[in-house]
């Protein structure tokens, strides 16, 4: 799916029809996007002295996976099984009064929060509203000792004072261009994070 | 989705799941330390009942103040309607104040309709019962709970295709027979009403049940009881001989209970009437989700409000 912002992820956008002026580049590939969740995992890890603190969630909808993800491999690297949560931010978004009303994703928590070490998972870092978002959400349902965020792309244009603690990588782009992450889980197709950029500058 | 819910009928299955889905995530929120989700913060929500309601009221109320609207509640009873005011005054005052939702109960069928076409407000309007017209969130909170037992996984994205319920009682007086024969025909399960022939409105042919005047012949394969309160404030006509006979041939003892399927529930809107149409054994047994159902009216109606007023409105002018 396309990602206007880092806004409203949760929605499923019209698929963008191909078109001569859209070009799509490809930036991470699957291979990619393992090592930089392994590296990310081993961060995490090194950061808080192992797992034993650590609550992942994942922000709906392809944070889920990606939470999903580096559980599983912090459950290998730590020898016990390691579940992740998800975080459903709708009810807590800035824009929600600019669009009909959205349907809601799954929340759940697998552990309680507090005291933990929250670690937010989501796809794409940019204006960093979902992430107010979801630090309004946290703390209705709990007092984490620290909250921290990973993120597979950071791609700049921030608009709020929030920064990422991990980050797969950064992408610096254009507001005319749009970043665009497919996982398996979610999209049904490889694992991929391209720019999907319009020559024209008008984007979509 | 419309702009207001008025009728069961109005809601299409993509809309009925859409509702129940909302409902089922905005049910753990009661679960949680803070039960309370900033969406409709600087909303107004007018609970305006011209009818006596306790639980529906309070639903509603806890509904909006879960979801941090601003609530007014205006009864009939000490306001100025019982100084004679009208409708549509009583509606053009809550316009002025601003109200985002009007959640209206109404003694006359169609008022809540007559209140969302008029132009006298430009709040959604929420039919929270109308005479003995339509109760649409009853049949809302109802359909989920029903999905939440004999769904599978909990339900969640599914219908209720297949599945029997049958609604015994004052079919003619009740709004949420109504309501419940509509939405859950839409989400296609079979519904039979039970009731005595003087107790069937007439041109109940013509609705998409089955109708039967005898409760034994259906309780083998219900999945689903709801047993109707018997209406005394509108038993005025002679419906039935008696309360003794009605209670023998139309109400739900723990004989006829266990006669249900294994998986069966009991349900009842409420207030009951103990003894008359439920057995005070049934009412408390495992197979009743009554208590249940108080639970889950307010997840729905959390979920109606939501998808009503929690998007754009209208005069916030939809990209």
């Amino acid at each position: 799916m396309v990602h206007p912002a880092d806004g409203p992820d949760a929605v499923p956008g019209p698929v963008l029809p191909p078109s001569d002026e859209t070009s799509v580049r490809t930036v991470l590939d699957d291979g990619e996007i393992h090592r930089a969740l392994t590296r990310i995992t081993h961060e995490i890890l090194e950061r808080n002295h192992g797992s034993a603190e650590v609550v992942l969630l994942g922000i709906p909808r392809r944070g889920v996976p990606l939470a999903r993800r580096i559980a599983r491999r912090m459950g290998e690297v730590e020898g016990r099984e390691i579940h992740a949560g998800a975080l459903d931010v709708t009810m807590y978004r800035d824009d929600l009064r600019m669009k009909p009303a959205r349907p809601l994703e799954h929340t759940e928590m697998p552990d309680d929060v507090d005291d933990k070490i929250v670690v937010l998972v989501d796809d794409v870092l940019m204006s960093g509203r979902t992430i107010r978002a979801a630090l309004d959400a946290l703390g209705d349902l709990g007092r984490p000792r620290a909250v921290q965020l990973a993120v597979l792309i950071d791609r700049g244009h921030r608009e709020l004072p929030i920064r990422a603690d991990y980050v797969g990588k950064n992408l610096p782009t254009a507001l005319t261009e749009k970043v665009r992450v497919q996982l398996t889980e979610v999209d049904e197709v490889d694992d991929s994070v391209s720019i999907v950029g319009s020559s024209g500058g008008g984007a979509a | 989705m419309k702009k207001h819910l008025l009728s069961a009928g109005d809601l299409t299955r993509d809309d009925a799941i859409r509702v129940l889905d909302t409902a089922q995530e905005l049910l753990g929120v009661a679960q949680r330390p803070i039960k309370k989700l900033p969406t409709l913060r600087g909303r107004t929500v007018v609970n305006l009942f011209f009818e006596d309601s306790t639980r529906t009221r309070i639903s509603f109320e806890a509904a909006a103040k879960r979801l941090s609207a601003d609530v007014i509640n205006f009864s009939a009873k000490g306001s100025s309607v019982s100084k004679g005011e009208s409708l549509k005054d009583t509606a053009m005052t809550l316009q002025a104040m601003g109200a985002d939702a009007v959640v209206i109960r109404h003694h006359a069928s169609g008022a809540p309709h007559r209140l969302a076409t008029a132009g006298w407000t430009n709040g959604a309007v929420v039919n929270a019962g109308d005479g003995t017209h339509e109760h649409p969130t009853q049949a809302l909170l109802d359909a989920f709970t029903m999905r939440s037992h004999l769904g599978t996984d909990g339900g969640v994205g599914q219908d209720l295709a297949g599945k029997n319920v049958t609604i015994v009682g004052d079919v003619l007086h009740s709004r949420v027979a109504r309501s419940n024969a509509l939405l859950l025909h839409t989400l296609g399960a079979n519904v039979t009403l039970v009731a005595p022939p003087t107790l069937l409105p007439v041109g109940v042919d013509a609705w998409p049940v089955e109708t039967s005047y005898n409760l034994d012949d259906s309780l083998e394969k219900a999945d689903a009881v709801m047993m109707l309160r018997v209406q005394r404030e509108r038993m005025n006509a002679s419906y039935f001989p008696s309360a003794r006979e009605y209670s023998r041939r139309y109400g739900l003892d723990t004989a006829r209970m266990n006669r249900l399927p294994e998986h069966a529930i009991v349900m009842h809107p409420g207030p009951m009437n103990r003894g008359m149409e439920i057995g005070a054994d049934v009412a408390d047994s495992g197979r009743s989700v009554i208590v249940e159902q108080v639970t889950n009216g307010v997840a729905v109606r959390m979920a109606v409000l939501y998808l009503l007023v929690g998007g754009a409105t209208n005069d916030e002018g939809e990209a």
